[in-house]
């Protein structure tokens, strides 16, 4: 049975430290538009994680309340701490290896280098082994403890190989939305048209229906096809500049949350094989930004509300349908509501292409999960929805990951001026 | 934030509450031949939808009224009859006369939860948000909290998305009713607890006081002139809505007396099963069933209900303000169900409302009955496999009821509204009220956690198999009776002082 109201101890656990981290602008009498209830509610009731853990049963809760503790811990200058919670995260799933770039960054920059020049950039004198050894030591400790047993019994290659399945194809079942899937559609309009335009031959492409359920290699029929190592270059790529930026301008705990954010959604949206789940490891930390600047409430709204929007087809029965779509109201509305509430008297929070963008998700939503069922396609196109629903996403995420960038780098100018 | 948002989103946890419930198993399932209420549902969809009106009511050859035979008001049959054309439209299977008896599957059940979110949605649910809006004191933020708790109330929620009812619909409109004579509109009001009424014939508990508050009305007014005009239109009103309601049987009088026939089932008994009623608990001591005829039983049970329910009742009439009618509704449907003839535990409902209409009024006993009201209908959500539902939209209930109506800071002697109560015992020692009231509520919701845990994990000694629904319905009849004699006290001593008032606003 679905029990919505029994979120885990580590749950409650981060929620009191994260909101001790919030900094208090205001002290207003009334509860409901204080800062750190709205993180509070935002990072509690997430819609996302609600329903991947509690309906579509995973632990991931207890993981981002490693992830979040140890986020707080590192905004209170508490490194090794964090450093530790982060390696147990590590282990616990890998998944997190797609922040742990901006962990390393920031760990070595603001931690084992104790001093920076006037000008910002870093002191190379100022190295500190001792803080490195210290780093070292605990990460090492907390591998050699969980990999230990299999090295032991000589099953890592094994091990290794269960936790990166390079075999399984470039999506998943079903799309998450990144820009894979645009490349995907893209190459399937192409071939559609170019058989269309008799350009193509039909018998020549390779037959493979890329969202048919099955986990599989696949290959596109006009663009080159994809390797692993071509996302790997693409992730690196993408998420070099966030790095580099907090390499050269350390901002504090805050730069490296959002260089951390950066992380998260580059290999959300170049990784080889990723869950939609994934961005979840975006949205929850991208809370803690939002209730503190509109600009950062603005691309959170947009991006959880697509996130959160592409976990639909996780849950497919129709029993599940009302649920998914009441939460997801819920909290919407709620986030819409609250942000607007904390950041307003400076404008609105959204601005008018992204209104038009998230209005037009609730047609999607209509049209996928009311009308489509009703239509003759249902029998021809089963997997249209889905791809639609990916499609139009992944233009969200992918925005908001844009903006994200943008912000960074223009605090980085302001900075300079 | 905005109150609109404010309200949707009390709205929609409501909603996904009573939605997360349905998925849960009815009463009855997968248990032939009779299975429950769910099967009973199904049934008069299949009888309305295949016979013609006149052998709805009727036992022929083609409707057995041995097994499952329609025993509710027109509006009811009518509204099976609805849901059966859907129902037809989506499967035809599950309508099919004879052949659709004890139907079950996944997709059926979906339905048959739809069509009830849908009634709720469209009667309950907006009936209870405008009279949080319009006919509660206090500001946005408590006008928001008593929604969110009426909605939240887990008997009605268990019992129409758990166990598979409409209750939904017949206090939707008596809710409407209430919420019309608080706003004036008199003769939309009667229409709306006609429909009630006609809906299911328990809302009889709540039809004393609609009688009484329109009536001392129209006494008040001066019954030789706008008071008549007014009596007149009502009672237009009434006899035309029920005259559009049994349309289809008025041309026969068999027909009609047989409709009233199957409403009203005499032969029934004092009482079944094991309810919190007053017979039923003296039955532990007295087998009154015994003793006395059935004929007897029903005098009996008619007299201490008339005698019970009347004291109210004439207070009203002699002064019709909305706050006494609140009371007098409470009042008179506790009165009916625990007096009246063949009580079901689910009536308990009935007397729900108006409690529920007192939320914001008075927190703490409202809470405190509300609680009492769904723990007397333990043995059957445990029969019903609704256990996990029930630990869950109970500790709910009281934790945000508590917290949000701020329900046990306000148990002053002055807000529990019992300045009389301490004139009249004044020869007692001085204590503190609010102490004692809230040590009570404790103990009794300690003894209603420890009697749930009890019923379900502790199997009963061989010789007493029955020894805990036995416990849960006296505990339960003990909340009932004190809370009917509470709500008496404050109906009689007299309006809410205007400070208590002034403090509210």
């Amino acid at each position: 049975m679905y029990n919505f109201r029994l979120l885990s101890v580590s749950h409650l656990l981060t929620w009191s430290r994260c909101c001790r981290c919030v900094q208090e602008q205001k002290v207003s009498r009334d509860v409901l538009s204080r800062p750190s209830f709205v993180l509070a509610v935002l990072l509690l009731f997430n819609f996302g994680l609600l329903i991947v853990d509690h309906v579509h049963f995973q632990y991931n809760g207890f993981l981002f309340g490693f992830l979040l503790l140890s986020l707080a811990k590192h905004l209170q200058s508490q490194h090794l701490q964090g450093a530790l919670l982060f390696s147990i995260l590590l282990n616990l799933k890998h998944i997190y290896l797609y922040v742990a770039p901006a962990y390393g960054i920031f760990l070595l920059r603001s931690y084992c280098f104790t001093e920076d020049n006037k000008d910002g950039s870093v002191r190379w004198t100022s190295f500190s082994l001792r803080r490195l050894i210290g780093l070292g030591t605990i990460v090492a400790s907390v591998c050699a403890v969980s990999f230990g047993p299999f090295v032991m019994m000589g099953q890592l290659p094994q091990v290794l190989s269960r936790l990166f399945p390079f075999k399984r194809g470039l999506c998943h079942a079903y799309w998450a939305p990144n820009v894979w899937a645009l490349y995907n559609v893209l190459d399937k309009s192409l071939a559609t048209l170019g058989v269309g335009l008799k350009l193509l031959d039909e018998t020549q492409l390779p037959r493979a229906s890329m969202t048919g359920g099955l986990v599989q290699e696949v290959q596109h029929s006009v663009l080159p096809s994809v390797s692993p190592s071509v996302t790997l270059v693409c992730t690196l790529l993408s998420i070099l500049p966030a790095v580099a930026s907090i390499w050269w301008r350390p901002r504090g705990a805050r730069g490296f949350l959002r260089c951390l954010l950066l992380c998260a959604l580059g290999s959300f949206l170049f990784g080889w094989h990723v869950h939609e789940k994934a961005v979840l490891i975006a949205i929850l930390p991208l809370s803690i930004l939002a209730v503190e600047s509109r600009e950062d409430a603005g691309i959170f709204l947009v991006l959880t509300t697509t996130g959160h929007y592409s976990l639909f087809p996780l849950l497919f029965t129709p029993a599940e349908l009302p649920i998914k779509v009441l939460l997801m109201l819920i909290f919407t509305i709620y986030s819409f509501t609250a942000l607007r509430k904390l950041h307003s008297g400076r404008g609105s929070v959204l601005r008018p292409l992204e209104v038009v963008y998230l209005l037009g998700l609730v047609a999607v939503a209509i049209a996928c999960e009311v009308l489509f069922p009703l239509l003759p396609w249902q029998q021809k196109l089963p997997f249209l929805p889905l791809l639609v629903t990916s499609v139009y996403c992944s233009l969200g995420v992918c925005y908001s990951f844009l903006r994200l960038y943008v912000s960074l780098l223009r605090r980085e100018k302001s900075k300079q001026l | 934030m905005p109150t609109w948002s404010l309200v949707s989103i009390c709205v929609l946890l409501g909603v996904a509450a009573r939605w997360g419930v349905s998925l849960n198993p009815y009463s009855g399932a997968g248990k032939p031949p009779m299975f429950g209420d769910y099967e009973a549902q199904r049934h008069w969809q299949e009888v309305t939808h295949n016979l013609p009106v006149q052998e709805w009511y009727f036992n022929t050859t083609d409707n057995d009224l041995n097994y499952w035979g329609l025993d509710y008001p027109p509006l009811t049959a009518y509204h099976s009859w609805i849901c059966a054309y859907i129902a037809k439209m989506i499967n035809p299977e599950w309508v099919e006369l004879h052949k659709s008896r004890g139907y079950e599957s996944p997709a059926h059940k979906l339905f048959m939860r739809a069509t009830v979110l849908v009634a709720d949605l469209l009667i309950y649910i907006p009936a209870v948000v405008l009279y949080c809006f319009y006919l509660t004191d206090g500001s946005s933020r408590k006008k928001v909290s008593t929604l969110f708790c009426f909605l939240l109330y887990p008997g009605l929620i268990l019992i129409d998305y758990g166990h598979f009812q409409y209750n939904g619909v017949s206090q939707g409109f008596a809710l409407w009713g209430v919420l019309a004579l608080g706003l004036g509109w008199d003769a939309f009001g009667s229409m709306a607890f006609s429909l009630a009424l006609n809906y299911k014939q328990m809302e009889l508990y709540h039809a004393l006081p609609f009688f009484c508050y329109l009536l001392g009305k129209c006494v008040k007014l001066g019954l030789m002139g706008r008071g008549l005009l007014l009596l007149v239109r009502i009672a237009v009103t009434v006899l035309v809505s029920f005259a559009l309601c049994w349309l289809p049987f008025l041309s026969d009088p068999g027909q009609a007396l047989q409709v009233a026939r199957r409403i009203f089932p005499v032969a029934r008994g004092l009482f079944e099963d094991k309810v919190a009623n007053t017979w039923c608990s003296l039955n532990t001591l007295i087998k009154i069933r015994s003793i006395l005829s059935t004929d007897s039983q029903l005098y009996l049970s008619f007299a201490c209900t008339l005698l019970a329910a009347l004291p109210s009742s004439i207070r009203l009439l002699t002064r019709p303000t909305f706050w006494q009618f609140k009371l007098a509704l409470a009042n008179s449907s506790l009165a009916f169900f625990l007096f009246s003839y063949q009580v079901h535990e689910k009536s308990i409902l009935l007397a729900a409302l108006p409690v529920c209409l007192l939320l914001n009024d008075l927190p703490l006993v409202a809470i405190w009955f509300l609680q009492a009201s769904t723990f007397s209908m333990l043995p059957l959500f445990l029969k019903d496999g609704l256990l996990l539902p029930y630990v869950v939209t109970s500790l709910a209930f009281l934790f945000y009821s508590i917290y949000l109506l701020s329900a046990l800071e306000r148990c002053s002697e002055d807000e529990l509204r019992l300045g009389a109560y301490h004139r009249l015992f004044f020869m007692l020692p001085k204590m503190d009220l609010a102490c004692v009231v809230r040590w009570k509520f404790y103990i009794c919701v300690a003894a209603m956690v420890g009697l749930s845990v009890a019923s379900v994990a502790v199997t009963p000694p061989p010789h007493l198999p029955d020894l805990f629904p036995v416990l849960v319905s006296t505990l339960a009849f003990l909340h009932f009776l004190g809370t009917f004699v509470y709500f008496h006290v404050v109906q009689f001593s007299g309006p809410p002082t205007r400070k208590s008032q002034k403090k509210m606003s």
